[in-house]
């Protein structure tokens, strides 16, 4: 595994590999002194195209933690914008001498294509509507260190499927570990062709939360953005809310000890009410925490990898 | 021009099977076939055309060249040069340059620098609205009577989208016989983002798509707006079954519609996306198999009557961008023939008289040019290529004689090579090469 760009590039085996690491890196950020020399001399870019501040934050801690030296790079707007190619964008960066790459971007895609032009080690931190390998990666642990195992838990991925690079990472990272996924949505935003999709992957599409909700062993919401009515995906938040939102009502459907993730930022209200949102089986929290662990141990394995092997 | 001949020289073109039938010579002289059979080589330059295939010349109703405006993509003379490479005697120049080509002089201009570059003839096809912007009807009239002499007009990049401009045009330019080249792409169900085939793919590589109906429903309007002003319209490059199954009903019904496809939506599909490589990236998009497999059907059986290029070629810098941000569009011109021949002659779906018929003709029928497309017969124009019909080519993309090289066919292998090309008895191009 040279870079991290989809969790196509994990077998189920490299999971567990990261994930063994995350744990240990997890006690780390309980320790009064936090730093490890691991990645001492290494220089990490977060090069994010796109607002960020959880994933951006979440890389830069984990990133310290390890010694390796970490430059945040931001730049809205994409690099058509300022005429530059986005190719011409990362030869760039990266000539200033770079080990790894931490990529945000708002195209599909993009991660795979600088991937192919640069030497650094890629890490796709969200491009596009296409993947989120990490946040996956840190849901799935976050969730077996509730549940154990997930070999046949019943998890339901609730919301905006179409426009979201955490569901399609978190689809095959779940049925990879053997998770009995099923991904709830109104028609409007589902992702086209996954009747198929879902046939050759081996997870299940419902349009009813209320009928999935009962059998539930996890359930993860994803955010809906509110501008989505404008193109017809939905008639309005209210609507939304009630069809397809995590509401007090549904939340008195679950079993106490039921996980409850979502990727963040919330919507409150929206798909997601507040009681659910701070639910004592709330993994919102503990999903940010991970996230640290889990990113310490995807940064560790790429770039001192070798000296683990 | 070339230097090697003029045009009042002798050429005795020696053994070259015509339409794939019986070899035979041909005396060209003064740019037209003079004679067939046995003749003469007294005073005659001979090109030995043993074992080749000899074609009227092609006729693309669907190039970009580029020029004016974007000279570091390709120019009217290296697009010309690829055209002729490519065994092409004529193309059609679409019209979203910069400026726009919806005037005379506009046209005028290109039409003038393709006479300049001399090696195919280059039509400029003429706008339909004033700055391509789909609202006032661009010169229409004033460019037909020009020098360029301009019959097929279109928005190609764009979709003539509103229906009352689409209905007047087509009503327009019955008075001088034009014909409306529309680019079927409905904006409302194709998002400003789009850049693939909407379905099964796009929703893994979560890339914006525009599903098949988007074009089916302009093509299913158009056709009925076609019937009802009792004109001509001619679908470019089509993409779906869908929009088969709508011209191959029109037909039926009697309206006057043609219809084109390109050689990349014979072959290539969506699948090809998953590395998000731009040089994938065309409008109309490549779609999934059960449409290349109908757009296949639909040229062999006549419904689609023409192949067309829609050589698109894009500066390196514009398809280094990610995948939603780069540019549209492939080079197709020196490529085409091979891929027809591997396609649709390699699956005995249409036989050489069959790829003269799609790929000179009929392209010369919709676009009115006279002298293009003939049959190989006494006193035709002397426009001819001449192909090796068992030739496997790797496509190199550095090999090209474009400026560009966003190839599709890179690495590619097809079956038959242009040997020569020639324009009114004067070769453009010998051993594959341009004079």
């Amino acid at each position: 595994m040279k870079h991290l760009l989809s969790i196509n590039d994990l077998d189920v085996d490299a999971m567990r590999m990261i994930f063994d690491t995350a744990a240990e890196m997890h006690d780390v950020q309980h320790r009064e002194v936090k730093k490890l020399p691991a990645l001492r001399g290494r220089t990490v870019i977060n090069l994010f195209f796109e607002d960020s501040t959880r994933t951006r934050s979440s890389f830069e801690i984990a990133g310290k933690w390890l010694s390796a030296d970490t430059i945040n790079i931001t730049g809205k707007g994409s690099s058509t914008s300022k005429g530059e190619s986005l190719r011409d964008t990362v030869l760039t960066v990266c000539a200033m001498g770079v080990d790894a790459l931490v990529m945000r971007h708002h195209a599909s895609g993009s991660a795979q294509q600088v991937s192919e032009w640069v030497d650094a080690v890629v890490i796709n931190a969200g491009d596009g509507t296409h993947e989120h390998p990490t946040q996956a990666l840190l849901d799935a642990y976050a969730l077996e260190l509730k549940l154990g195992s997930l070999e046949g838990r019943r998890i339901a991925i609730v919301g905006d499927l179409t426009h979201s690079r955490v569901f399609r990472s978190n689809v095959l990272a779940l049925t990879k570990l053997g998770a009995d996924v099923t991904v709830v949505a109104p028609p409007t935003l589902m992702p086209s062709g996954i009747d198929a999709w879902a046939k050759a992957s081996g997870f299940s599409t419902s349009y009813d939360l209320d009928e999935v909700l009962p059998g539930a062993d996890a359930v993860m919401m994803l955010r809906v953005q509110r501008e989505r009515m404008n193109g017809a995906f939905f008639p309005t938040a209210r609507e939304y809310t009630v069809r397809y939102g995590l509401t007090r009502d549904r939340l008195a459907t679950l079993k106490p000890d039921t996980p409850i993730l979502h990727p963040g930022p919330m919507n409150r209200g929206l798909e997601i009410a507040a009681d659910a949102a701070d639910a004592a089986q709330s993994l919102v929290l503990d999903q940010v925490s991970a996230g640290v662990a889990v990113r310490m141990s995807v940064l560790y394995h790429l770039l001192a990898g070798e000296e683990t092997a | 021009m070339s230097t090697h001949t003029s045009p009042g020289d002798k050429i005795v073109v020696k053994g070259a099977s015509l339409l794939g039938e019986q070899a035979t010579d041909l005396l060209l002289e003064d740019g037209v076939i003079r004679e067939i059979g046995s003749v003469s080589e007294k005073g005659a330059r001979v090109i030995e055309a043993d074992g080749l295939v000899a074609l009227p010349g092609l006729v693309d109703l669907h190039t970009h060249l580029r020029e004016p405006g974007r000279e570091d993509a390709e120019t009217i003379r290296t697009g010309s040069a690829a055209a002729a490479v490519g065994g092409y005697t004529a193309v059609l120049a679409m019209a979203n340059t910069s400026p726009v080509t919806d005037t005379a002089e506009n046209a005028e201009r290109v039409f003038d620098l393709g006479r300049a570059a001399g090696l195919v003839d280059v039509h400029p096809v003429g706008a339909v609205t004033r700055g391509l912007a789909g609202e006032e009807l661009a010169e229409l009239g004033l460019m037909a009577t020009s020098r360029a002499r301009v019959r097929v007009f279109s928005d190609d990049g764009k979709c003539v989208g509103d229906a009352r401009v689409m209905r007047r045009a087509l009503e327009y330019v019955k008075a001088f016989g034009g014909v409306i080249s529309q680019h079927s792409q409905d904006s409302s169900l194709a998002g400003a983002s789009a850049c693939c085939h909407e379905g099964e793919v796009s929703g893994q590589l979560g890339l914006p798509g525009w599903p098949g109906i988007a074009e089916e429903v302009i093509v299913a309007r158009d056709v009925m707006l076609a019937r009802h002003t009792g004109s001509r319209v001619h679908v470019a490059h089509v993409s779906t079954a869908g929009s088969v199954e709508v011209i191959r009903w029109a037909r039926a019904q009697g309206i006057d519609v043609t219809a084109e496809v390109t050689p990349h939506h014979l072959l290539l599909t969506t699948d090809l996306l998953t590395g998000y490589d731009p040089t994938y990236k065309v409008n109309p998009p490549l779609r999934p198999v059960e449409d290349v497999e109908a757009l296949r059907a639909a040229l062999a059986d006549g419904t689609i009557d023409a192949v067309a290029t829609d050589h698109a070629p894009h500066a390196r810098h514009d398809k280094e961008h990610a995948f939603v941000d780069a540019a549209f569009g492939m080079l197709g011109l020196e490529t085409a023939l091979g891929v027809v021949n591997t396609v649709m002659r390699g699956n005995d779906l249409l036989d050489w008289a069959g790829v003269a018929r799609v790929m000179s003709a009929n392209p010369a029928r919709i676009a009115g040019l006279a002298d293009q497309g003939q049959a190989l017969q006494v006193g035709a124009p002397a426009n001819l290529t001449l192909i090796d019909p068992e030739a496997q080519v790797t496509v190199d993309r550095d090999a090209s004689v474009s400026l560009s090289r966003n190839n599709p066919w890179h690495g590619r292998t097809l079956t038959g090579a242009v040997h020569a090309t020639l324009l009114r008895g004067v070769p453009t191009v010998l051993e594959g090469k341009l004079v």
